[in-house]
């Protein structure tokens, strides 16, 4: 395969998982703000933050207003990581990369385009948003069904997997990571109304509420969430879940290609450090801390493989 | 104005009679409810458009990506018709593959007076560099798109060679699967020459012309692109995904070890062919335009030492010049030995002093084109413009009359195409595509058939609003 179709194929999978990881956040912040008595700014501006687009929507707007947050992180084409341009960027990718995908999988990512694309033609009204999110996700789940049932499971297709994989981990860390202060043991009002209202923002954030309360008996605590999209690989979303995954993909590769790579070894010692912590030494060395340097080795991780794989010149 | 054209039609000739390719289809379309029809043609519609088989257009930023419109009437050409056209195509090509050999070697046609040495010597589209090389094979035009139009039941005529990098041939392929999609029906009972090979032939043809550094291996073939925002972009990946090879751009490639090779998951691997989709200009950087980011530095050394095929050969443009195009019947004749099969239009070529004063004062009956243009741009077609543009375009053409050719307006022929009021005559060319292998000459049965959706309009370039239809040839007549 050429370097720069792996590099393709890895970053339409990228793409597509923040597209539906964006339209989540949005979802969790657009819940809480239809939950919640007063009107807080601060949930919104989490949302900004975890889309990592907090810089510039406060260089295009002067205030925090969920009117403004929305545009900008659905449809505003000056917001390189809005929906409308990741998934733009996603279909130029699969584009590139087309005689890679099988015609089924092409068509679902064609198909997702044009779909979104028209439902963010206007500004959407709040009484659109629930559909206009869910389509985003819908059009998710039809790719993700179409490369489950029609790819062959060779390098395109483990490229795409660990692509899904490296991006989604990214994004449960920052949701943590931006919540993070709420999970402090430190935080003065554990159990109130208010630390209710911002767990489950981060539990919805990560469509990790209903298994959680499932797993956990209706009840919720800062640590035990905090295991939970740490440490769960019961949980598709959590990062143990994405290491160990993504190592297994790792391994198939080497399988194929008869060689292995830097960056297998860097998820295997990423796995291994995964399961050698839990969350009590996590929260005692500093939770920030922890998240701050997964999310660089996570980079790295995936850099890595660029490097391996010869995705540049 | 001359005298008022006189339209054949190929479904019902000159007098309103259906003509016998049609017989069988004119009968199933008079069960046809048109509002059925309409319905089959919004679902072929859709059809395209899921499938992302689409063009981009320059120049227009925003809807970039256009679909090219689809009419579902075919355009049906009788088996003995159609023989006739191979019998022509064939010597052509062969003629045009000839000449570009004469051209870059010995020269005889320019010795033998029947071509002026100005007009090689002084063309922008001869390249030196070719002198003398030999490319593998033999072959300089792997692939050639023809394109001819019909006034007659017995008359077809050239109007170009593409002789560079023709294209189109995706929709001859995908207008003939949403046919079989849409009338099933229709093929079981009406007998069509199937198209479908044509990747496989295309594969076979290229790998046919390895280079000597291939060794005795299968070839190694890659389609080379420009990229994505190519207008052509869809047609490049559809072609690399029919036959089973890789689509490169100019960056995945470089020169290892004196070939060249293609950067892979697993390092650099020797590609032995390339078809390439860039012109000329754009290939090497150090042999042609410095400037080009689309080409591959040194490939055309390699290329030279035999450690590469590049389809077309470099230098090929040369034979599908306008200006050259006035001279191919004495080119057919002088290679072949044989007068041509297929007529050429007559052409008036502006850069001779009689023939410009023609031009000029006949300018609204004739097609005024560019001698370097291609795709209906720039080109004036004389009774259809208006008394300014028709003075717009004498400036133009007294500024720089050898940038310009003239040829009558030709009473191109139409077919019925699905209008919402029912059917309606549009015209038609046809484009076949032709494969050149030291096998020797393959024509597909079929081809591209362009039609103007405007009424009356005889620009059928789809970057001027035409459209396409699926074109049959029948089994037996």
């Amino acid at each position: 395969m050429l370097g720069r179709t792996a590099a393709g194929l890895f970053w339409l999978a990228r793409y597509l998982e923040r597209a539906e990881n964006t339209s989540r956040l949005a979802e969790a912040g657009f819940r809480m703000a239809l939950t919640r008595a007063d009107s807080d700014t601060e949930e919104w501006q989490s949302v900004i933050t975890t889309a990592g687009c907090r810089e510039s929507y406060l260089q295009k707007h002067e205030t925090i207003r969920s009117d403004k947050i929305l545009d900008f992180v659905l449809r505003d084409k000056e917001n390189p990581n809005s929906v409308l341009c990741v998934l733009h960027a996603a279909r130029e990718n699969a584009r590139m990369t087309r005689t890679a995908l099988t015609r089924e999988v092409w068509e679902a990512i064609n198909d997702a385009w044009m779909s979104v694309r028209d439902a963010l033609r206007r500004p959407v009204a709040e009484r659109e948003l629930p559909e206009v999110l869910s389509l985003v996700r819908r059009q998710g789940a039809q790719v993700r069904g179409a490369v489950t049932g029609t790819m062959l499971r060779n390098d395109i297709y483990n490229f795409m997997q660990v692509g899904t994989l490296v991006e989604r981990a990214d994004n449960t860390a920052r949701i943590l990571d931006t919540k993070y202060y709420v999970l402090l043991p430190s935080s003065s009002s554990i159990g109130s109304s208010l630390d209710n209202v911002q767990w489950e923002m981060i539990l919805r954030s990560a469509s990790a509420e209903r298994s959680f309360y499932w797993l956990n008996g209706g009840t919720a605590s800062p640590m035990a969430i905090a295991d939970f999209l740490l440490f769960d690989a019961r949980l598709p979303r959590s990062l143990a879940f994405c290491y160990d995954m993504i190592t297994e993909y790792m391994s198939r590769m080497e399988a194929e290609y008869g060689a292995s790579t830097s960056a297998h070894e860097m998820a295997i010692r990423q796995e291994n450090r995964l399961t050698a912590l839990n969350i009590a030494r996590v929260f005692e060395e500093g939770l920030h801390e922890f998240l701050s340097g997964f999310m660089a080795q996570n980079a790295a991780f995936s850099a890595q493989i660029e490097a391996d794989y010869r995705f540049n010149e | 104005m001359g005298e008022a054209l006189q339209f054949f039609d190929e479904m019902d000739g000159f007098d309103g009679t259906v003509r016998a390719p049609y017989a069988a289809y004119s009968n199933w379309l008079q069960e046809m409810s048109r509002p059925a029809l309409l319905k089959k043609s919004a679902e072929a519609q859709a059809f395209f458009r899921r499938t992302g088989i689409t063009f981009n257009v320059y120049g227009e930023a925003e809807a970039d990506e256009r679909l090219i419109p689809f009419d579902l009437i075919p355009r049906i050409i009788g088996a003995g018709e159609w023989a006739n056209l191979v019998r022509g195509i064939e010597q052509r090509v062969k003629a045009i593959n000839a000449f570009l050999h004469d051209i870059y070697h010995r020269q005889e046609i320019i010795r033998a007076g029947r071509v002026p040495e100005r007009l090689i010597r002084e063309n922008a589209a001869f390249l030196p560099k070719m002198i003398g090389m030999d490319p593998p094979g033999g072959i300089y035009t792997h692939i050639v798109g023809v394109d001819l139009v019909r006034t007659g039941p017995n008359e077809f005529y050239v109007l170009e060679d593409n002789a560079r990098t023709p294209s189109g041939v995706s929709y001859m392929l995908e207008n003939r699967e949403t046919m079989l999609k849409m009338f099933p029906e229709l093929f079981s009972h009406i007998k069509v020459q199937p198209v479908q090979q044509y990747p496989t032939m295309l594969r076979r043809s290229l790998e046919r012309c390895g280079p000597p550094a291939a060794g005795g291996k299968r070839p190694t073939v890659a389609v080379l692109t420009p990229g994505i925002h190519n207008s052509a972009y869809f047609e490049h990946a559809f072609l690399a995904d029919q036959m089973g090879v890789e689509l490169v751009e100019g960056h995945d490639l470089r020169v290892v070890d004196g070939r060249i090779a293609m950067r892979t998951t697993r390092g650099y691997e020797p590609v032995d062919v390339i078809y390439r989709r860039i012109d000329d200009d754009f290939l090497d950087p150090v042999n042609f335009r410095s400037d080009s980011l689309l080409g591959v530095a040194g490939i055309f050394d390699i290329y030279r030492a035999g450690g590469i095929t590049i389809a077309n050969a470099p230098g090929t443009g040369i034979a599908d010049d306008k200006a050259i195009y006035s001279y191919m019947p004495e080119i057919v004749e002088f290679y072949t030995g044989q007068k041509p099969i297929l007529q050429n239009v007559p052409t008036w070529r502006c850069a001779e002093k009689d023939a410009l004063a023609y031009v000029l004062d006949h300018l609204e009956e004739l097609v005024v084109k560019e001698v370097h243009g291609s795709g209906g741009y720039g080109m004036l077609v004389g009774p259809a413009a208006s008394k300014a543009e028709l003075k717009a375009f004498r400036t133009k053409l007294m500024a720089k009359p050898e940038n310009y050719i003239a040829q009558p307006t030709l009473a191109l022929s139409t077919v019925p195409v699905l209008t919402k009021a029912g059917l309606a005559p549009r015209h038609v060319d046809l484009r076949p595509f032709v494969l050149v292998s030291p096998d020797g000459v393959e024509v597909t049965p079929g081809g591209l058939t362009r039609v103007a959706m405007k009424k009356g309009s005889l620009v059928v370039n789809s970057s001027q609003g035409g459209g396409t239809k699926d074109t049959w040839v029948l089994k037996e007549d």
